[in-house]
């Protein structure tokens, strides 16, 4: 390209109607985004009220993100898979496997912890290379390959599990168990850490956020609205500040398994956001053909999704068999459907194309409070998950109509 | 001959937003007749046949169909095919796994009380077979025979619903030259059978064997109905000059040539059909393109243009591709879309929805989405620099949108294919393959279009325009290149161009190709 002073055809006289329509268009693609997490507050208060403030109990909290550790890290890998239109059904069962060979390797081969993690990374990436390479390279659905890897790799847990395995490694199964050393003392009954972690997090957020608007001033570009800005700032500074309260008054403070969360969830967003990669998904999950067309390999990004969700479910698989102490050949029985309910609860459509990583983290986070609001105020376990069923339904159905709504406009 | 038609479409008028597709047109059909249909692509042949057979259902456009001296008010498929008018398009409509007697009752099933009779499904389907001449038994698959078999399920589909009125549209399009003769003489059988037949074609030569009577359709009006056994013969010419003289109504931008040194030169490219493998879709096609310099490739619909496009963008189309392309003189590989636009070579789809564009992403995602790499470092998006380069086309092309953070699907069709050519104008091609890039959009759109093309044509670009409007190639292009059936048929300077000249090139059969 050059000549930029050549100027065709007059552009749309600026400001007025055309820059107010702008700024909403700007923040109805933001609002539907926001959606999710405003349910997630709710939910969270609906249920503060019903069981009498025993939800936000700083070890209920602490509890909280421990149980649900394994659907957000599943999550953030199935939400890829489904962004680029497919679908992973196999999760549960090659957690089992991996769980298995992980506890194989440190009682017979004598592995140490962090060997251990390394393979347990290792093993799930080669089944997701794999699955991978059925889809990509034979071109047989997602659908199809993963049903099969679901039997698969549950077959291959029992024969490398049998029943179970005890893992006996201290620090293997203190990634569950263990927390942030409290080693600057408590003020009141606050531990210092998490809340050392809570205002450095604040502090990033905060500078983050006002960087990249500067940014976006410095090279002319719109930026949005100062009170939405504000808001955002307030809000998320507001959501990372009570967390943080809440869980230094637990016995405990910060889980680590919070902070392996946290950290893919960062990493993540910007792989999705910001790189090459991530782009290549959206793309062709938006739409394949038009992808192809513009030069993008399909075939190299659906391989690496799926090596991706192979490392994350490795991932669980460690984080799953260090909670038990124990390898099951039964585990992960049912974690492809709370990762994929995740998803879809947090917005991501079954045709491809659209979600996001904290999407999925605040679906997560909602099948996670109904479960344990529900426990705490005593909801038989079936009636439990008729109730999240339910959730799933109408949080999907919710997504469609106002879609409908929105292109009949 | 008397005036027995068995019928008449009287001052019909059908009105799509923005568009008169047919304006007041007049078309009688006498029973027991072959009456052939011809005009460019967009005249409204195939509206008109929508019309008549209910597809377009009755009270959405204007004027009286008279069938058998009734009139009538069709408002479905099904009503029409009830009185005995049946229409096969050009894209079948047959269920590919399902025999060819299951297709032939599809919908009309020969059951009692639900319950298919298989013994009466396939012998009634057997002696319909024999009558359009086909051998193969009532169970074989329908994905199992060639295209020219299946054209023939569908007529023997028609005649068990007792058509009387058989509507073929460009039914020897995809067919090779055996097919095509047998079917023909098939429609011959059928009229002495008395069945009357309406079939458009692109095909003059075949128009002119087959049919007693030939109406032109041109921009939506009638223009004449010829009697082919009148005393003075119709020959084809007669029928290009009834085709074209589309009026130069649209103004051109002035146009300044500044054509260069060769960048692009395709030599002896033939490709062949990617399923229907025996059959050359692009045979031996040679096109060469300088810098600064607009070519045209004029053609009708199955003349090849498209595919002859994407066979070169990466392969993107066909098999069993042959030939050489050489830029600058040098012969490049351009077997993947990525090997294409590294050499330089780019290609915007005709189909702007669904091979152009990620409707349900932003405009700026989209204009970047061919040239990433550009606007990455280390796999990392800049992501200030994209939405740079995204307001920086949508002031040079006058992208219409509030914000370039607009999803691609809320523009109108102008705006949409201005991000397509933002999307392989960033990419920095030197040959910029256009297919078809005013289709669907408004005039004052396609000015803005034109200027964009030529501005590309000054930078220095080879630019190749594939249009179906032929005014718009003469009022653009530097020289034009016309196809017919895959071939190369004609290569005309601007200074040379006529509608009529490109017709009869475009029309031209390929055993008679002069180059």
């Amino acid at each position: 390209m050059s000549s930029p002073d050549l100027n065709l055809v007059p552009s749309e006289p600026a400001g007025g109607f055309t820059a107010l329509r702008g700024r909403l268009a700007g923040l109805g693609g933001n609002a539907r985004q926001y959606g999710i997490f405003a349910a997630l507050v709710v939910i969270i208060l609906l249920f503060e009220a019903t069981t009498q403030g025993r939800l936000l109990m700083p070890d209920n909290v602490a509890a909280l993100f421990r149980q649900n550790a394994y659907v957000m890290v599943l999550a953030i890998g199935m939400v890829m898979v489904i962004i680029a239109g497919h679908i992973d059904l196999s999760v549960g069962s090659v957690v089992a496997t991996v769980g298995g060979v992980v506890a194989v390797a440190m009682r017979e081969w004598h592995f140490n912890w962090l060997l251990a993690v390394l393979l347990a990374l290792v093993v799930g990436g080669a089944i997701g290379a794999w699955q991978g390479f059925w889809v990509a390279y034979i071109g047989i659905p997602a659908f199809i390959v993963t049903l099969a890897g679901m039997l698969i790799f549950r077959g291959l847990a029992l024969v490398v599990v049998g029943q179970s395995i005890p893992v006996t490694d201290r620090t293997f199964n203190g990634i569950m168990a263990n927390s942030i050393p409290n080693f600057a003392g408590r003020v009141g009954d606050a531990d210092v850490v998490t809340l050392a972690i809570g205002a450095a997090l604040i502090v990033l957020a905060v500078v983050a956020q006002v960087r990249a608007r500067m940014s976006l001033r410095q090279h002319n570009l719109t930026v949005e609205p100062a009170g939405v800005f504000l808001a955002k700032i307030v809000v998320s500074a507001l959501g990372i500040g009570v967390v943080a309260v809440l869980l230094s008054r637990s016995t405990d403070g910060t889980p680590y398994v919070l902070v392996i969360s946290a950290v893919l969830i960062v990493i993540y967003t910007f792989v999705m956001g910001r790189t090459v990669f991530g782009r290549h998904i959206y793309a062709i999950g938006g739409n394949r053909q038009a992808a192809k067309l513009s030069g993008v390999d399909t075939r190299t990004v659906d391989f690496w999704i799926f090596v991706n969700i192979g490392v994350l479910a490795g991932m669980t698989a460690v984080i799953v068999t260090s909670r038990l102490g124990t390898a099951l050949a039964a585990a992960g029985t049912g974690f492809e459907l709370d990762a994929i309910a995740a998803c879809f609860i947090g917005g991501a459509a079954v045709t491809g194309g659209i979600g996001r990583i904290s999407g999925a983290i605040a679906g997560a986070l909602v099948m996670g409070v109904l479960n344990q609001g529900l426990s705490i105020m005593g909801v038989d376990p079936s009636w439990q998950q008729v109730i999240k069923g339910l959730v799933l339904l109408l949080a999907v159905a919710y997504d469609l109509v106002n879609k409908r709504r929105a292109g009949t406009q | 001959m008397g005036n027995d038609y068995i019928l008449e479409m009287r001052q019909i008028t059908k009105r799509f937003p923005g568009v008169v597709a047919l304006d007041d047109v007049n078309l009688s059909v006498t029973r027991g007749q072959i009456h052939a249909i011809c005009g460019e692509n967009g005249a409204g042949k195939s509206t008109l046949m929508n019309v008549l057979s209910g597809i377009y259902p009755h009270g959405t456009y204007e004027g009286d169909i008279v069938y058998d001296g009734e009139t009538v008010q069709f408002r479905s498929i099904r009503d029409s095919e009830r009185v005995g008018i049946v229409i096969i398009h050009q894209e079948l409509a047959l269920s590919p796994y399902l025999s060819i007697a299951e297709n032939i009752f599809l919908g009309n099933e020969r059951a009692s009380a639900g319950v298919v009779d298989w013994n009466a499904t396939n012998s009634q389907a057997a002696q319909l077979l024999a009558r359009v001449g086909l051998t193969e038994k009532p169970e074989t698959r329908v994905a199992d025979i060639g295209v020219g078999k299946q054209q023939l399920v569908e007529i023997a589909k028609a005649l068990s619903k007792e058509v009387r009125l058989l509507i073929l549209d460009e039914p020897t399009a995809a067919l090779n030259d055996e097919d095509s003769a047998h079917l023909l003489g098939l429609l011959r059988g059928l009229k002495e059978q008395g069945i009357t037949s309406i079939i458009i074609s692109h095909k003059l030569n075949e128009l002119l064997d087959i049919a007693d009577t030939i109406t032109i359709l041109r921009d939506g009006r009638t223009i004449e109905t010829l009697d082919n056994h009148g005393p003075e013969p119709v020959t084809d010419e007669r029928l290009i000059r009834g085709m074209v003289g589309r009026s130069m109504d649209h103004r051109f931008p002035e146009h300044v040539s500044h054509v260069g040194e060769e960048v692009l030169r395709v030599e002896d490219w033939t490709v062949y059909h990617p399923i229907d493998q025996d059959r050359k879709v692009v045979d031996g096609a040679n096109i060469t393109v300088h810098r600064g310099e607009i070519v045209g490739l004029a053609g009708l619909m199955g003349a090849g243009r498209t595919e002859f496009a994407m066979s070169i963008f990466g392969r993107t189309y066909g098999t069993r591709v042959t030939g050489r392309i050489l830029k600058e003189g040098v012969e490049i590989q351009t077997h993947t879309v990525k090997q294409a636009i590294r050499e330089g070579v780019a290609y915007a789809t005709e189909d702007r929805k669904r091979y152009g564009l990620n409707l349900i992403d932003t405009v700026q995602r989209n204009i970047s989405a061919a040239a990433l790499d550009k606007l990455a470092r280390h796999g990392i998006v800049d992501g200030n620099a994209e939405a740079r380069v995204a307001e920086r086309y949508r002031k040079e092309l006058g992208i219409k949108t509030p914000t370039v953070a607009a999803l691609a699907g809320k523009l109108s069709g102008g705006n949409q294919q201005k991000v397509v050519l933002s999307k392989w104008i960033y990419a920095e091609p030197d040959v910029l393959i256009l297919d078809e890039p005013t289709r669907g959009i408004d005039v004052g759109a396609k000015y803005e279009i034109y200027l964009i093309i030529q501005r590309l044509a000054a930078e220095g670009k080879g630019v190749v325009f594939i249009s179906s409007e032929l005014p718009e190639l003469i009022g653009t292009c530097d020289r034009i290149y016309a196809f017919s059936q895959g071939r190369v048929t004609g290569e005309v300077a601007r200074d040379d161009a006529t509608q009529e000249l490109l017709m009869t090139y475009m029309t031209m059969d390929k055993d008679v190709t002069t180059r």
